[in-house]
Formats: structure tokens, C-alpha cells, sequence
């Protein structure tokens, strides 16, 4: 793994201004990509000190969730094509997620159409349930996921 | 004299670097205490120390002189004789050569040279002979810091205090203070060096002197640390921020105009870099250094300056935005700016400077003129692009700034922009000067061009600022600022009407706020040099009032002319223009109250109110016409309703007693003494009311905010006016044929019998006798301690019987009226019929009370007034049941005694309790298994009005007994009554067996400790927490006490997640941990009220910071109860339960298997 960087020099965005939602205080409030936004926009990238929000790998136009029927969908860009990183990062997307969401939401994670050399391996990687188990017992591949997720580099 | 040896082993301790420093520190004073106390001389320690001080090992010489020089440190006071003083400072002066041995040489030094005169100070010769010692000996930048700051102190206290001695050594000592501050680094030293060159500047001041030669060298030493470049993290551990550095170095810069040649061409210089600290940093020199330097040194930079202000103005602005929200009229806002602060500031003082110089600059200046010349070709706001925009803003500021300057320069900016401007707006002179009907009837048909009307909005301003500034100017002449006048004066009418008829014409948000800064400034001119007519100001306030009255759909325009009124009027009336006062008097305020009486539909009721309320706010005789106005619609209103049985009325009077209450009464409170205003209002309510024989109104809403408005203007009277208004009122009272008010029936007829006799009257009181009775007590809540109520023993009477009725306003009166009772201000006894003693007795007399708890009462008056069952049930289900009432009213005596600590508030609260703790079997009325289950019913709800009585105990009421109504309140009666109420409540709750008052006695615990202080719950946290958390689960099963469980959440969120007190509370919280989690996790569920599921999940988190030992067996608990809390509909609790997972997950691992 002491090959360097991967992609060595990332164009980094500034972060966007949290919007402080009007609380109303009857009725209930539907998630809404905004909401799965604000729990992922901060999980750090594998391999910079920067969050996916800053790196522009997550939008909150890029998420869209049916609440009835009870699925998400992400689609995240990895910063450059051939990215080996982007498993990981649909990782931590993943483990985020199940720590934030009752377990009846499905989730589904993809990286955007053309943005990766091996996307649909990629996909198929990542929505494999047993693959994503079996990733989460290695153990240097879970501390790399716990290390994105619970990072305070940021 | 001192033991010797003493002397020696103190000396010794001191000396001895093995000790202690608060040892050595101890011997110093020891030492120095027996020199201040004449113990010892100071020739004698000397010759005692001689040893130390003249010792060859380096080691101990240095600590024998430090302790001789911080000795003399203490002694900054003692007076010492000349030879002492002058064979020490001898000593030291010497000693500054013994490099080993320099921090107490130092030190001495410092310590002689700063004594006060009167307890003798070193001479001038022997200053000279440490000057030329520490020039000749001391290398200052080899030594360490400390030593370093003692050199400059001593360098800035010899400057300072002998500049006489120091100056003739000239060229020597600033070369030798260049020498010393060359490449200082350290914050504190490099404080201490700029005020050096700052002190030492002011020694030569002659430009052909020694200094002279060497400012150069010495400017360039200083320039290398602009602009400043502070690091260090933290600023506080040495007491400097970087701005102290930066004000330090900015005055050694512009201590002398010897400096100019260096200073300028440097401050520009970095004027022009990207840092926006060093931006700053150089426009706030370059205004010191301006004042400093003078003009003849500053014309010939002015250029350049001039340059670079523009330069800076236009770099630094940002893009504006319009903000019209409801709350901030500030119409066009650019961000806080401070780089573009300074500038303007700077501008400002070189115009000041030289104002001839800077204003052909300016008025020549090309960008300028370009952005004048591109303004024609925007019309509207919105059509300028971002640049232009800012441009034209800078240009707005520069010019505005270049006004307010100075008379001269009005003069010259309107001369050369003014008639530009007004050619822009299409109101030029030729069609000015034609013949004078069509000027009069010119219309502008085209629409005003914005940047221009910004423009000559700004140039107006600043000139109207300019003359209300200086009134001196004002009083001098009219013939000083001639032109700018002249100007002002062809074109005033012409002005008006241009922006009358943009505020009509035009949608843009942005002209119509300009246009009305436009009439608002053009009215606002002091009024003696007005350029402005009188007929002129008459017409603005026409036009705003037609926007007022008629435009009210349009909000922006409708608020910003309400807001230009409300300035108008309160400048002319702080400026005493009586004059304009009439015209604003006769034009706005007669029209705005005429409004409020007129039954004009139109406009809606509330805007008048708003419009009404604000202009009688701006000043004072507005406000005693409005008030008047206002009054006189309100009784005429009034009687409508009480004459004519007009319903349509109420809504209408509802919300002008609500203004008036509101806004108008705490206003003129506010402002000045209007005793007479004040104590119209209740007694006109009280004549009206009194000359109306009968009426009936079904509003209850007006009668509540009758209440409050008569509440609160008896609360702002004083006390002889309170007298009158309780004594008009009891007149009237009296004169009711409903109420018995002769003392003799209330004393001789037995209490039952007269309750019974006033029941049956008080079943058919009339709707005039029921508003008499609510404003009575309105009147009795808001009187002062001080205040004769006249005849309370009747007046009490009354009030228990009617409060019997169900009516809350008696029951609050008699809380105010035993709060109050006796207590003057002076301690003495002022009602002199009875004695608060007396008027308890009366109360607690009624066995009303007492019989309470087994249905004495409940008998009495369903045998007496033929109730039958049926309808005790319908009483009990309306809550109308005498208990329920009795127990309401006794709730409120209870408070007003509590409040002033009274301790017959034992007494009411017993008699709760027994209510809580009624078991029932007493009551005889049980016969068959309806009526059971209907006594069941009513028992419960009996006890359930007991246990709330204690909030009403607890709480602070809006309507009665606070601040506002001049209750006695006892500093801190709520933990007090607490700490007595605990011990009882707690012993009565473990050994109440029956479920029913088990339950009601944990509704009285939540009411008390949920309105106590916070501090005083947590020292019995211990005992506490327990009972709380079964209130909590007990309280968790009715919706309705959702308010309470809340309260009582609130109370253990506060317990765990105090910081302070953790030990406190961390015991109680570990013993009890699984309760704790029990009850939260049940209430992670609630479905009720989303706060209560949001605290629970907070407490849990709070929770997962006690000892892991203690916590893990419930983690799998807590986790599974959290994941449900993840699917929550709200948001916020969604959030919530995140971190709490997160919390209790990651206190095993952070996998969040489980």
C-alpha cells in the first residue's frame, strides 16, 4: 500500500452552510435527502483530511429517498476514475447509514454513471450484502471505515 | 535591632537556591517587613549582607544583590535619606558592569529610580552616572528576555522621569537605544521599545537636532514589524493581543513628522497588498500619522493617498443586499466593512486637513465622473450590474463622507455634483426657471433614474447631517454655506414632488425606500435654516398620511412611511420646532386619531393601532393628543356596548385595550410623570360604568382584556391616585344592589347561613354586578402594599363568598390582599380596621376549610341548595363543585401568604394534604353502587384539584402577584417552601397505601419540584431521585399531564447533566441507574409531546458517561429502545437518538454489533 496517493491532489470545495431547518412544531417531518445528507456530508475521505462534502464525492442533489417505500438511494462521484477507493467509501457510506436508519430502509449505494472505470463492479461490490459483511470482519478494512466515520481530523 | 542570626538565616534562606520559591519568597517579606518597621536600618541589612554582595562566587553575589534590590522593591514608599539613597544607587549603578550578577543591578536601579518623591528619589547626577553605566556596559540583545524587559523598563523610566539629564547626552543615547531595541522579538519587550521611541522622539523635537540623522535608522528598525505579525496562540497568557502591538507601534510611528519621509511611501506601500490585516492595519496609521505629520508634510502625498483610499473602497466592498424583512427597514445593506470603515475615516481626516487639496482631487477625479456619467444609462435598480452597483455605492460614500465634512466642502461637492445630479433626475434648472404655472403643475412622467436619486439622497443626508451636527453653524449665518442652501432651496419643491411620485409609481423596492429617505431628510432640516418651506414639510407629511391611510396594502411602503413619520415627528420635537410641531399636529396626529374613532372599514383595525401606537411613541405632546383621542373612542366604543347591547363593537374595543395596555401605558410610564393620564383611564371606567344602570354583554374576552388594561394602569399609579381609583370603585361597589356590604350582616349572621344567604344571590348576579366585582378585584390585585383598601373585613367577606361562586379574579384579589396586608414602607401598620392577624382569622374562620376533607361542605350545600344528585355529578364533571372552587381560592391566599413567608401558609398547605390524604370512608354518602362510582368520580377529582393547587402555589402568575402588581415577593420563598415541604411530602408518599392518593401525592411532588430552582433540587438529589422517577412513570399514563412530565423531565435532564455538582448527583444517579434507564426508556415512547421523547433520549445520552461498570448490563436495553427511536416521525428526535446510539454503541467498541 506505500504506492503514494491516489489521487495525490483532490480539488477541494468549500463546505456548504448548514441550513437550520424552521422546526414546525405539529406534524411530522418526512426524511428527505437533506436529512441523509446531513449524516453523511461529514464522514472523512479515505485518503485526505478533507469530508466527501469538500471533495464534491456527495451532493444532496445526488441522494434520493422513498420514505412509504422505505429505500435510499446514493450515487457518489469518486474524485478521479480509477479510484480504488471508492469501495471504501461506499463502505463507510454504508456503515453511516445503518447506524442512522431504522434496519427496515434499504439501502442502495452506487457511484455515478461514467465517473469510475469499474462501475459496475463497484455496484455489484457494494450492494452485495455478503461481500459488505465479509469486508466489515477484516479487520484493517473496518478500522479504515471507523477512522472515516469517526474521524475529528476535520 | 533584630537577632542577627535571625537576619543571617533569613538572608541565607533567600540566598539559598536549593529553597522553595515560596520560601524565599517568605524571607524577602520577613526582611522587608522589618525595614518598613524601623527593625532594621538600611545601612545595617547592607552591612549584614556585606558577605553576599561582595562574594566571588557568582552564584551567591547574584542572589545577595537580588534580595537587596527586591528589599528596596517593597520599600518603594519607606522614605530614605539622600546619602542612603545615593550610595545604593552608587552601588547598583556599578554593579550593571557585573554582567553574572545584572538582574538584581537591575532590579535596584529600577526599584530607586521609580520612588515616589515624597519618600525621596535618586538625583539627577546619579541618574546621569546609570545612564552612561548601562550604555557603556549592557549589550541588550545578548541577555535573556526577562533581563532584556528590565533594561527597556529602566531605558523608558530614565526618558520619562529625567529627560532633562538624559537629552544633553544626544547622539550617545539614541545611538545607544537604537543599539538596544535593534531586532527586538518578544511581545512585552517590544511594547515596552516603541513607547521608548515614542518618549524619546518627544525629547528632540528639533528637526535640525541629533535626531534628526538618526530617524532613518531608527524608522527602520521599526518598519520591519509592519504590519504587525503576531503568532502566538495565545494572547492571554502574556495580557497582549496583537492590537495592544499594533496601537503601540502605530503611536512610535507618528510620534514625529521626522519620520514622514520613511513612514508614507511605506504605509501606501503595503496599502496595496492583498492582506486585509495589513490593509487595515496601514489606513489607521496613515490617519495618525496624517493628524500628526501636518498638512504641509501630508499635501505632498495626497495624491497618492488619495489613490488609495479609492483603491481600498472599491477592492473591499461586497455585493449589496436589499433587506426589506419585516423586522429591519435598512434598506440597501453592504456587509460591515472595516477596511472600507477606515478609509472613509481617513478620507475624511485629510479632507479635514486640507480641504482645498482634496476636493479638486475628488471633484476632478475621473472614475468618479465615469460613474456619473454611466449612471444615466441605468434605469432601475435591478437593470445595474454587480459592479456598477458597487461602484456607484463607493462613489455614494466618498461623496457623503467629502459632505459632512465641512461647510466649504458642501458648498464645493453640491456646486460641482448637484446640478449633474438634478439634470439625471430630469428636474433641471430650465424647466425650473420658466414661468411658475407649469412649474406648478409639473408632473414627472418619467420615471426617476436610481442612481441618481441615490446619489442626491446620500448628498442630502450628509448635508442635513452637516447642519444638525454643528448648531453653532446654524447660529452664525445663513450666508456661510450660501450655495449648498441656494441649491437646496430652487430645487425643494421640485425634489418633493419627484419623490412624491416615485413612492407612487414605482415597483421597485429599492426606489421607493430612497424616495422616502428623500422626504424624510428633506423634512428633517433644523428648522431655522431649513431650505425647505414650511408649505413644503406640509406636503411630505400630506403624502405620507395618504400612504398611511389609503396605500396600507402595500406593507414596505406602508411601514417605511409610518417610520419616516415617527422620525419626523421626534426630531422636530426634540428640536423644538413649534412651528412644524403645529403643522405636524394639526396634519398627522389629528388625522391618525380621528382615524381610530372613525367606523372606517377600509383599513384594517390593527395597522390604525400600529400607526397610532407609533407615532404617539415619538414623542410626548403627540402622545397626551393621541391618548386623548384614543380614550375618547374607547368609552365611546364602551358605551356602545353597554347601551346599545353592540356586539360588533367588542372586537374593536377588545383591541384597543390591548393596545392600550400593550404599548401606550408602559410608554408613558416610560417617559415622565402623567399622573393625571394615568389615573383617567380606570376612573372614567368606573363613572361609565356607574352612570350605565344595566347591561349585559356575552363577551367574555372583553371583559379579561378590560381587566389587564385596568390591572395594569392602576399598577403604574401612584399610591394617592390608587386611593382615589379604590375608592371610586368601592362607591360604586357599595352602591350595587347585589353586594351586602354592610359589616353588621357580615359579622352577626352565622358563616354557613350567610354563605347559604350569597349563594342564592350570587346564582342570579347580573352581568353589571359580575363587571363590577372583576374590576373590583382588578383594582385590589394591582394596588400597592401602601394603598387603604377601605373596609377589608367586608371587602374579604365578599370576596370568600364570591370566590365560593367559582369566580377566580375574588380568589386572586384576597392572595393580593393578604400578601399585601400591613406592610408599608416604613414597617408600620397602615390599615387601621383590621390587622392582617384579624383578616386571617376571618378566613380560616369559614369552616369552609377545615370541613374540606370529609364532606362537611359537600353536605351543607346539597342539602341547602336542593342539589340534587344528578346534578353533583354534572357539578363534578364541570368542576364546579364548592370543594373544587374552595380548594382554587384557598390556593391563592396560599400563595400571597407564601410569597411574603407568612406561616399560616403551614396551615393552607396541611389542609391540601389532608385533601390529598381523604381516604373516603368518612363520606356517608354511599348507597348504592352509581352513586359509589359518581362519589369515586368526585373524590378523585376533589383531590386531583388538592394536588394542583401546589402549582398554583409554585408558580409565577402573569395576572396577579408579581413584580408588576407590587406583590411582596421574599427572596428565595420557592426553595424555602421546598425544603419544608419535602420532608413531609416524602414520608406521606412511602407510607400511603391507597393508589388513588399515592398518585396524588406524586402530581403535588412533580408541581413543587418542578418549579423549584434548579440548585436547590440538586443538593437533594440523593433523596430524590427515586420518588421523581416514579412520578415520572405515573404521570406518563394520561395524556393530559403531558405540560407536568414534561416540567418534571426537565428537572431530571438538569440533575444529570450538571457539571459542577457531579459528585452529588453521580451517586444518587449510579444507585439508581437501572430505574433511571427504565423510566426513560418508557419514555422514549411517549406519544404525546415530541420535547418529552427529545429530553428522554438527551438524559439517556447524559447517561452513558457514568462508570461503564455500572452502565453496560443495560446497554443492549438502552440500544434496542434507541433503534425504535431511529423510525421517530420527527426529525429532532431522530437526530437525538443518532447520538445516543453513537454514545451507548461505542461503550463497549465501536462496532455497533450487538
Amino acid at each position: 500500500m506505500t504506492l503514494g496517493l491516489i489521487n495525490a491532489n483532490p480539488v477541494v470545495h468549500a463546505k456548504k452552510e448548514r441550513v437550520a431547518r424552521t422546526e414546525d412544531p405539529h406534524g411530522d417531518d418526512a426524511v428527505d435527502p437533506l436529512d441523509i445528507y446531513d449524516f453523511v456530508r461529514d464522514i472523512r475521505d479515505p485518503e485526505h483530511p478533507y469530508s466527501l462534502e469538500q471533495l464534491s464525492v456527495l451532493s444532496e442533489e445526488s441522494i434520493t429517498v422513498d420514505e412509504k417505500l422505505g429505500r435510499i438511494l446514493i450515487t457518489f462521484t469518486p474524485t478521479i476514475q480509477h479510484c480504488s477507493m471508492a469501495t471504501v467509501i461506499g463502505l463507510c457510506l454504508r456503515v453511516k447509514l445503518k447506524h442512522c436508519f431504522p434496519p427496515h430502509y434499504k439501502v442502495d449505494i452506487k457511484v455515478s454513471p461514467g465517473s469510475h472505470a469499474n462501475e459496475e463492479s463497484v455496484n455489484k461490490q457494494l450492494n452485495d450484502k455478503e461481500r459488505v459483511a465479509a469486508a466489515l470482519e477484516n479487520p484493517n478494512l473496518r478500522q479504515l471505515v471507523d477512522e472515516c466515520l469517526y474521524s475529528s481530523e476535520l | 535591632m533584630a537577632e542577627p542570626s535571625q537576619l543571617s538565616h533569613l538572608t541565607e534562606s533567600f540566598v539559598d537556591s536549593s529553597r522553595s520559591p515560596t520560601q524565599q519568597a517568605a524571607s524577602l517579606d520577613k526582611i522587608a517587613s522589618l525595614v518598613k518597621n524601623d527593625v532594621l536600618t538600611m545601612e545595617g541589612l547592607v552591612r549584614e549582607m556585606q558577605m553576599y554582595l561582595t562574594t566571588t562566587d557568582n552564584i551567591v553575589r547574584a542572589r545577595g544583590i537580588l534580595l537587596l534590590a527586591e528589599v528596596l522593591t517593597c520599600l518603594a514608599t519607606k522614605p530614605l535619606d539622600n546619602a542612603t539613597l545615593h550610595s545604593l544607587i552608587g552601588f547598583f549603578t556599578d554593579r550593571l558592569a557585573d554582567w553574572k550578577a545584572l538582574r538584581g543591578a537591575l532590579v535596584g536601579c529600577l526599584a530607586l529610580m521609580r520612588r515616589k518623591s515624597s519618600a525621596g528619589v535618586v538625583t539627577s547626577t546619579d541618574a546621569k552616572a546609570v545612564a552612561e553605566s548601562f550604555l557603556q556596559n549592557l549589550q541588550v540583545q545578548s541577555l535573556g528576555q526577562h533581563d532584556r524587559k528590565l533594561c527597556f523598563e529602566l531605558l523608558e523610566c530614565l526618558l520619562e522621569r529625567y529627560p532633562n539629564t538624559v537629552t544633553p547626552m544626544g547622539d550617545e543615547l539614541i545611538y545607544g537605544i537604537c543599539e538596544a531595541v535593534d531586532s527586538e522579538k518578544d511581545p512585552q519587550c517590544l511594547m515596552l521599545t516603541f513607547h521608548i521611541v515614542e518618549v524619546l522622539v518627544q525629547l528632540f523635537p528639533d528637526t535640525s537636532g541629533p535626531f534628526a540623522s538618526f530617524a532613518g535608522d531608527l524608522f527602520e528598525i521599526l518598519s520591519c514589524y509592519f504590519p504587525i505579525h503576531f503568532t502566538h496562540p495565545r494572547g492571554e497568557d502574556l495580557g497582549i493581543k496583537r492590537d495592544d502591538l499594533s496601537r503601540a507601534l502605530m503611536l512610535a510611528f507618528s510620534s514625529t513628522p521626522m519620520f514622514e519621509p520613511f513612514a508614507i511611501p511605506l504605509l501606501l506601500e503595503k496599502l496595496s497588498s492583498s492582506l486585509p490585516s495589513a490593509k487595515l492595519d496601514s489606513l489607521k496609521y496613515l490617519s495618525s500619522c496624517t493628524s500628526n505629520y501636518g498638512p504641509e508634510r501630508m499635501a505632498k502625498h495626497a495624491r497618492a493617498i488619495w489613490l488609495s483610499i479609492k483603491d481600498a473602497l472599491y477592492t473591499s466592498l461586497q455585493e449589496p443586499t436589499l433587506s426589506f424583512t419585516s423586522e429591519s427597514l435598512d434598506g440597501l445593506v453592504f456587509q460591515e466593512n472595516e477596511i472600507a470603515k477606515e478609509a472613509l475615516t481617513l478620507l475624511q481626516q485629510v479632507i479635514m486637513q486640507n480641504n482645498g487639496l482634496f476636493l479638486s482631487l475628488i471633484v476632478e477625479d475621473e472614475d468618479i465622473n465615469i460613474i456619473l456619467n454611466a449612471v444615466p444609462s441605468y434605469e432601475s435598480y435591478s437593470d445595474i450590474p454587480l459592479q456598477g452597483k458597487l461602484k456607484l455605492f463607493a462613489a455614494g460614500c466618498i461623496l457623503s463622507i467629502s459632505t459632512k465634512t465641512s461647510v466649504a466642502c458642501c458648498n464645493m461637492i453640491f456646486e460641482s455634483f448637484f446640478p449633474r445630479l438634478m439634470e439625471i433626475l430630469g428636474l433641471s434648472e430650465k424647466k425650473l426657471s420658466g414661468d411658475h404655472s407649469p412649474k406648478d403643475n409639473y408632473l414627472i412622467s418619467k420615471r426617476l433614474n436610481f442612481g441618481a436619486l441615490y446619489l442626491s439622497v446620500e448628498l442630502l443626508a450628509a448635508c442635513r447631517d452637516l447642519i444638525a451636527g454643528s448648531t453653532q453653524i446654524a447660529c452664525k449665518s445663513v450666508s456661510t454655506y450660501e450655495t449648498s442652501h441656494c441649491m437646496l432651496h430652487s430645487f425643494s419643491n421640485l425634489l418633493t414632488k419627484a419623490f412624491c411620485s416615485t413612492l407612487v409609481t414605482s415597483p421597485h423596492d429599492a426606489d421607493i425606500y430612497f424616495g422616502v429617505k428623500g422626504l424624510q431628510i428633506l423634512a428633517t432640516f433644523p428648522g431655522d435654516v431649513s431650505p425647505v418651506p414650511i408649505s413644503e414639510f406640509e406636503n411630505i407629511l400630506i403624502t405620507f398620511m395618504s400612504i398611511i391611510t389609503v396605500d396600507f396594502k402595500k406593507t414596505l411602503l406602508w411601514r417605511l412611511a409610518l417610520k419616516a413619520l415617527m422620525n419626523i415627528g421626534s426630531f422636530i420635537d426634540k428640536n423644538n420646532e413649534s412651528e412644524k410641531i403645529l403643522s405636524y399636529m394639526r396634519i398627522v396626529v389629528e388625522k391618525i386619531v380621528s382615524l381610530v374613532s372613525l367606523d372606517d372599514v377600509t383599513m384594517p383595525f390593527p395597522l390604525k393601532l400600529e400607526a397610532i401606537s407609533g407615532i404617539g411613541r415619538s414623542g410626548l405632546n403627540y402622545m397626551l393628543h393621541i391618548i386623548q383621542g384614543f380614550e375618547e373612542a374607547l368609552f365611546a366604543n364602551l358605551s356602545e356596548i353597554y347601551v346599545h347591547g353592540n356586539v360588533k363593537s367588542a372586537k374593536v374595543t377588545i383591541w384597543l385595550l390591548e393596545c392600550y395596555s400593550n404599548k401606550l401605558l408602559p410608554w408613558i410610564h416610560e417617559n415622565g410623570v402623567f399622573e393625571e393620564v394615568l389615573l383617567r383611564f380606570p376612573i372614567n371606567i368606573w363613572k361609565q360604568i356607574e352612570s350605565c344602570v344595566d347591561f349585559s354583554v356575552p363577551e367574555k374576552e372583553l371583559l379579561d382584556a378590560m381587566m389587564t388594561a385596568m390591572k395594569h394602569a392602576v399598577a403604574f399609579c401612584s399610591e394617592e391616585s390608587q386611593n382615589e381609583i379604590i375608592q371610586k370603585s368601592y362607591n360604586v361597589l357599595s352602591s350595587s344592589t347585589s353586594f351586602p356590604l354592610k359589616e353588621s350582616v357580615a359579622l352577626t349572621i352565622p358563616v354557613q347561613l350567610e354563605g347559604l344567604q350569597l349563594t342564592q344571590k350570587m346564582d342570579n348576579l347580573s352581568c353589571r354586578d359580575e363587571w363590577i366585582l372583576s374590576l373590583f378585584a382588578s383594582v385590589v390585585i394591582a394596588v400597592r402594599p401602601q394603598t387603604h383598601i377601605p373596609n377589608v373585613k367586608v371587602i374579604l367577606n365578599l370576596f370568600i363568598t364570591t370566590l365560593l361562586k367559582g369566580h377566580v379574579p375574588a380568589a386572586q384579589a384576597l392572595g393580593s390582599i393578604v400578601n399585601k396586608f400591613g406592610k408599608s414602607s416604613t414597617g408600620s401598620e397602615i390599615s387601621s380596621d383590621c390587622t392582617l392577624e384579624e383578616a386571617l382569622d376571618i378566613i380560616f374562620q369559614l369552616k369552609l376549610w377545615t370541613h374540606l376533607n370529609n364532606g362537611a361542605l359537600l353536605r351543607c350545600s346539597v342539602n341547602g341548595s336542593e342539589m340534587g344528585h344528578t346534578d353533583l355529578c354534572q357539578a363534578v364533571v364541570n368542576n364546579k363543585l364548592p370543594q373544587i372552587l374552595a380548594i382554587t381560592g384557598l390556593s391563592w391566599i396560599g400563595k400571597g401568604l407564601l410569597l411574603r413567608g407568612h406561616d399560616k401558609v403551614k396551615d393552607v398547605t396541611m389542609i391540601f394534604l389532608e385533601c390529598l390524604l381523604s381516604n373516603g370512608n368518612a363520606l356517608p354518602l354511599s348507597q348504592n353502587s352509581l352513586e359509589n362510582s359518581c362519589e369515586q368520580d368526585l373524590r378523585a377529582s376533589v383531590m386531583k384539584s388538592a394536588a394542583d393547587a401546589f402549582r398554583v402555589l409554585m408558580s409565577d402568575s402573569e395576572v396577579c402577584l408579581n413584580r408588576k402588581f407590587h406583590a411582596i415577593i421574599r427572596p428565595l420563598y420557592k426553595q424555602r417552601f421546598f425544603s419544608t415541604m419535602m420532608p413531609i411530602l416524602q414520608p406521606l408518599i412511602m407510607k400511603s397505601d391507597s393508589l388513588l392518593s399515592r398518585s396524588m401525592l406524586y402530581r403535588a411532588f412533580a408541581h413543587i419540584i418542578s418549579e423549584t430552582p434548579l440548585v436547590a433540587v440538586l443538593g437533594e438529589a440523593k433523596k430524590l431521585i427515586p420518588i421523581l422517577l416514579d412520578c415520572l412513570s405515573m404521570l406518563n399514563k394520561d395524556a393530559q399531564d403531558k405540560d407536568t412530565l414534561y416540567s418534571l423531565l426537565l428537572v431530571l435532564s438538569g440533575i444529570l447533566t450538571d457539571k459542577d455538582g457531579n459528585a452529588k448527583w453521580q451517586e444518587a444517579v449510579v444507585d439508581n441507574a437501572h430505574l433511571v434507564i427504565n423510566c426513560l426508556t418508557g419514555l422514549i415512547a411517549y406519544p404525546h409531546m415530541m420535547l418529552v421523547r427529545e429530553t428522554a433520549i438527551q438524559c439517556l445520552v447524559a447517561m452513558s458517561e457514568l462508570p461503564h461498570a455500572r452502565i453496560y448490563p443495560m446497554r443492549i436495553q438502552v440500544l434496542q429502545a434507541i433503534s425504535k427511536a431511529l423510525d421517530d416521525s420527527r426529525r429532532a428526535v431522530r437526530q437525538e437518538a443518532v447520538r445516543c446510539r453513537q454514545a451507548w454503541a461505542s461503550i463497549a467498541s465501536r462496532s455497533l454489533h450487538f
